[in-house]
């Protein structure tokens, strides 16, 4: 009512703040949750550093499709054919650098092009033609199952080359070698990793404190970034006593980075979220919403290239199966992140920390001998759950 | 003649917005009465409440049908007693056949298996009566608008209807569909059915009107017989329009320049009927410092033709000349048009305007990100910085800008619409229905920003269904009807009796126009071959 000009009082009252955060803190809180319970059910080999670096391993290809796949569900569609796509990609780079022994390095540019080349082609009918996302990644799904049995003749082709297997199976170089049990460098890498995010938030605070704009409550915002910077220390000690940073979660954490930023930060981001949001408004405030749409499946299938090629180096060999049913995984994780399934809504952290909590409960329920048929049956219920808690959540 | 429906004292509310206060109607047994009034009158509001639309203790008053006192709690309760409704949008399904449709409710059945020689026999005779020279397994898309008008009435007739109500029934008929409907309407009146005709088009009502009950701001003005003799259309308009004008607008001293904007010729076909022509040809300029107003009832086509001017959002074949300061200008694309300084505020701001999901903040800028980004990279601090800005001088009444904007009130997020589209700079605004659903204080607030915007020298551009609102604020006026502009007033000479005549009484005009510039562009061949 009052027409005064306020310099930017925005500061919001602390339980306000807290409460727009819950439910990214909910969803964190949710995974640690689960990881204590099978830490404690497992007798402790969950926390184990082989069965750490093995659960990462295991779900990296499933985190770097979360991430496409999580701006295609921000525009409002979906992508079936990750899999299939993913399972495409690993079988032609198999091919090209088992049988005709294409160096590893072109043959995986090659087969990321390849993976754009088929983004384009599926995102260009869903854009442009307005052909609706499932209907055509559900062919996409049957077409590149198919090419990937044909390009293999049926058959698995393996070995990899040893440079290439690395992507998967390799570690970082040990820059200090003899220096003990520990890896010192990923110790170091680490430690880094963790003083660098206490350092960005310190220093995203104190500008906006500087703004007069609204921060967290102090005592809240320094419990909250010793934790993250133990659980950091802890993680990379446990990695570190094993055989060191798999190459595989380098990439993964440089492309969490990448997409976290480019989603909260950037224009573009921005005008993803807006498509999704609400397209017709999006489209009248000059946003060009058709190629945004198809430059996200681009995108999608260009991390689908590079999960089928780590999933291929992980099994050493490509084989006609490979890559069946990621697309249900990768998806889910999204959902049990917080994405709406109508657009505009879902966040990278939550995508990835979905995609963490499918990936614990698999490796929780495998040590504790739950057979894949309860396992299923499990994560289904988990899914349900976690959508249904939020709906429930955002309807109070 | 006996009365069949009384409504009585009928009140009825939204959200403390009274859409009808102490509404008396009457329909007599076999009589056509004729209920007009402008965009907004109430008409349909209260014929959704005759038929349950709005159940019984939503609203006030009493409805006395057929000599009982009637509490319809939905629809199908009104036309079990054969109220029928045909509303203005045809509300039959164009995949399936005329048969179908007529009875897509209860399609005679034994047990439970639909009897299809029943159906298609019956649906024969319901053609017949109708005069519809159709089979009953034509598809409903293969037929044109008229015949598709006659299907809904033998859909009506099936139902064994006694008041038939028909929703501008004519709006997108021809005169000669037009005047078969109304001849069958006269004919069913010959045998004693009896029919509520809600139009625009006064020369129909006259024809075939028993009585007229004009409605206006939710209340009954008065119910005039025909009986008596023809009544007259000025009188009718005259008690359409008549009311107070003062002090619901801000004063303001026009200062005009130069013409910013010029439309030539300007020609849009519909998106899915390619033959249609929705922009027939229109010329248009505003100057600077300029309100100018757009009338027309509603599907006249001045959303068609502010939306594919602004980037070509609405039609096909897109043909025309847009002057910017006498230059040619491309709008072909929407984020060309921002550049070129045009801003379109939509009429639809939860379907068009609003991320409704997302925060006052994001919403503000999003037609503008550039200017809150480093490069690709959006500044957070001048981001809230602009949108705290906009809040405070827009006076938008949210806790904060991180408030979502789908929780904010029709007049705040209007605001929000506007503080967008102002932080693009524009030089032209087109505004469409800028105070549609908004309470009466806030569209006061509109105004004074709509004001405060042609002071500071942009060129506005107000298309509005409330005539008053454009003889308030504009200084010129435009009349559109079906896709043309059928007149043009300057403030001085405005009138809503004038400007509801060229309405009602269009087509020669429009005739003679589109003649002259066929002659003047055969005669510009010759000339400049």
């Amino acid at each position: 009512m009052s027409d005064k000009t306020v310099a930017l009082p925005e500061a919001r009252k602390h339980a306000g703040f807290l409460k727009a955060n819950l439910r990214e803190y909910g969803m964190l809180l949710s995974l640690f949750a689960i990881m204590l319970f099978f830490e404690f059910v497992t007798d402790g080999t969950l926390l184990r550093p082989l069965n750490l670096t093995n659960l990462v391993l295991q779900n990296s290809y499933i985190v770097i499709m979360a991430l496409g796949m999580l701006l295609v569900i921000v525009t409002g569609h979906i992508d079936l054919s990750v899999g299939s796509v993913a399972g495409f990609t690993g079988a032609i780079a198999a091919v090209l650098m088992v049988r005709y022994d294409v160096h590893f390095i072109p043959a995986s540019i090659a087969c990321l092009a390849l993976g754009a080349l088929i983004g384009a082609a599926q995102g260009y009918w869903v854009a442009y033609f307005k052909i609706p996302s499932f209907i055509v990644t559900l062919a996409g799904m049957l077409v590149f199952k198919g090419l990937a049995l044909a390009v293999l003749q049926g058959q698995s082709v393996g070995p990899f080359s040893p440079t290439f297997q690395k992507l998967s199976s390799g570690f970082i170089p040990e820059l200090f070698p003899g220096a003990g049990a520990l890896y010192p460098t990923s110790l170091l890498i680490g430690a880094m990793l963790a003083l660098g995010l206490v350092y960005v938030s310190v220093k995203t605070r104190a500008r906006r404190a500087s703004h007069g704009v609204e921060v967290e409550p102090t005592g809240f915002f320094a419990l909250k970034n010793a934790t993250l910077f133990g659980v950091i220390i802890y993680f990379t000690y446990l990695i570190a006593s094993h055989r060191g940073l798999p190459n595989v979660l380098v990439i993964m954490i440089a492309l969490i980075a990448l997409y976290g930023f480019v989603t909260a930060r950037t224009t573009i981001g921005r005008q993803i979220y807006a498509v999704g949001g609400n397209e017709k408004a999006a489209k009248l405030s000059g946003i060009k919403t058709e190629r945004l749409t198809f430059l996200t499946f681009v995108n999608m299938g260009v991390l689908a290239a590079l999960a089928g090629l780590v999933f291929a180096a992980r099994l050493n060999t490509a084989t006609p199966k490979a890559g069946a049913g990621f697309e249900l995984d990768v998806i889910a994780a999204c959902f049990i992140g917080g994405a709406s399934a109508y657009g505009g809504v879902g966040r990278v952290a939550g995508a990835v920390i979905g995609a963490l909590i499918m990936g614990v409960m698999n490796n929780g329920m495998s040590i504790l001998g739950i057979g894949i048929d309860y396992q299923q049956v499990i994560k289904g219920l988990v899914l349900l759950g976690a959508v249904c808690l939020d709906v429930y959540n955002q309807r109070r | 003649m006996t009365t069949l429906l009384e409504m009585h004292g009928i009140s009825k509310a939204f959200a403390g917005v009274k859409a009808l206060s102490d509404v008396n109607f009457t329909v007599r047994q076999g009589e056509i009465h004729a209920l007009v009034g402008e965009n907004g009158a109430g008409k349909s509001t209260l014929m959704k409440v005759l038929s349950g639309v709005y159940p019984s203790g939503s609203y006030d008053g009493s409805i006395v049908y057929d000599g009982e006192e009637r509490h319809f709690r939905d629809i199908n309760e009104s036309e079990a007693l054969g109220i029928i409704i045909i509303h203005q949008e045809l509300a039959l399904i164009p995949l399936l056949s005329i048969a179908e449709n007529i009875f897509i409710a209860g399609p005679p059945s034994r047990f439970g298996v639909i009897d299809r020689d029943a159906v298609y026999k019956r649906s024969q005779q319901l053609l017949a009566k109708v005069g519809l020279n159709e089979a009953p397994d034509t598809l409903v898309t293969n037929i044109g608008i008229g015949k598709q008008q006659l299907v809904e009435i033998a859909k009506a007739l099936s139902k064994q209807v006694r008041l038939l109500i028909l929703d501008e029934p004519t709006a997108s008929l021809n005169e000669s569909d037009s005047a078969a409907l109304l001849d069958l309407l006269l004919e069913f009146r010959s045998q004693g059915m009896s029919a509520i005709l809600i139009s625009h088009k006064l020369n129909e009502v006259a024809r075939v009107a028993d009585r007229i009950t004009v409605l206006r701001d939710g209340r009954t003005v008065d119910t005039m017989d025909c009986e008596a003799g023809a009544v007259e259309e000025d009188r009718i308009i005259r008690k359409m329009v008549d009311r107070d004008l003062e002090h619901r607008f801000p004063k303001r001293e026009p200062n005009i320049g130069e013409p910013v904007l010029k439309v030539e010729n300007w020609s849009v076909y519909h998106p899915l009927h390619a033959g249609r022509q929705v922009i027939k040809n229109v010329d248009f300029h505003v100057r600077r410092g300029e309100i100018v107003g757009i009338a027309g009832l509603m599907g006249a086509g001045r959303t068609e033709f502010a939306m594919s001017l602004f980037g070509r959002s609405w039609g096909r074949k897109i043909t025309g000349r847009a002057m910017l300061h006498g230059h040619k200008v491309d709008l072909s694309t929407v984020s060309r048009a921002i550049d070129a300084g045009l801003a379109y505020v939509t009429e639809d701001r939860k379907q068009f305007g609003l991320l409704l999901a997302d925060d006052v903040r994001k919403n503000i800028t999003l037609a503008n990100l550039g200017s809150v980004a480093t490069g690709r990279v959006i500044d957070d601090i001048k981001e809230l910085r602009v949108a705290s800005d906009y809040r405070n001088r827009m006076r938008i009444r949210c806790s904060d800008v991180y408030q979502t904007s789908g929780n904010l009130s029709g007049g705040n997020q209007q605001k929000v619409v506007l503080s967008k589209w102002l932080f693009t700079d524009p030089k032209i605004l087109i505004l469409d229905e800028p105070t549609r659903g908004i309470d009466i204080g806030a569209k006061y607030e509109i105004y004074c920003i709509i004001n405060e915007l042609a002071d500071a020298g942009k060129a506005v551009i107000v298309i509005s269904s409330e005539m008053p609102e454009l003889l308030g604020i504009c200084d010129r006026i435009y009349v559109m009807n079906e896709g043309a502009f059928v007149g043009e007033f300057d403030r001085a000479e405005a009138t809503q009796e004038k400007i509801m005549r060229v309405i009602v009484r269009k087509g020669e005009r429009l005739v003679d126009r589109s003649l002259e510039r066929k002659l003047e562009e055969k005669l510009l061949g010759e000339v400049h071959p």
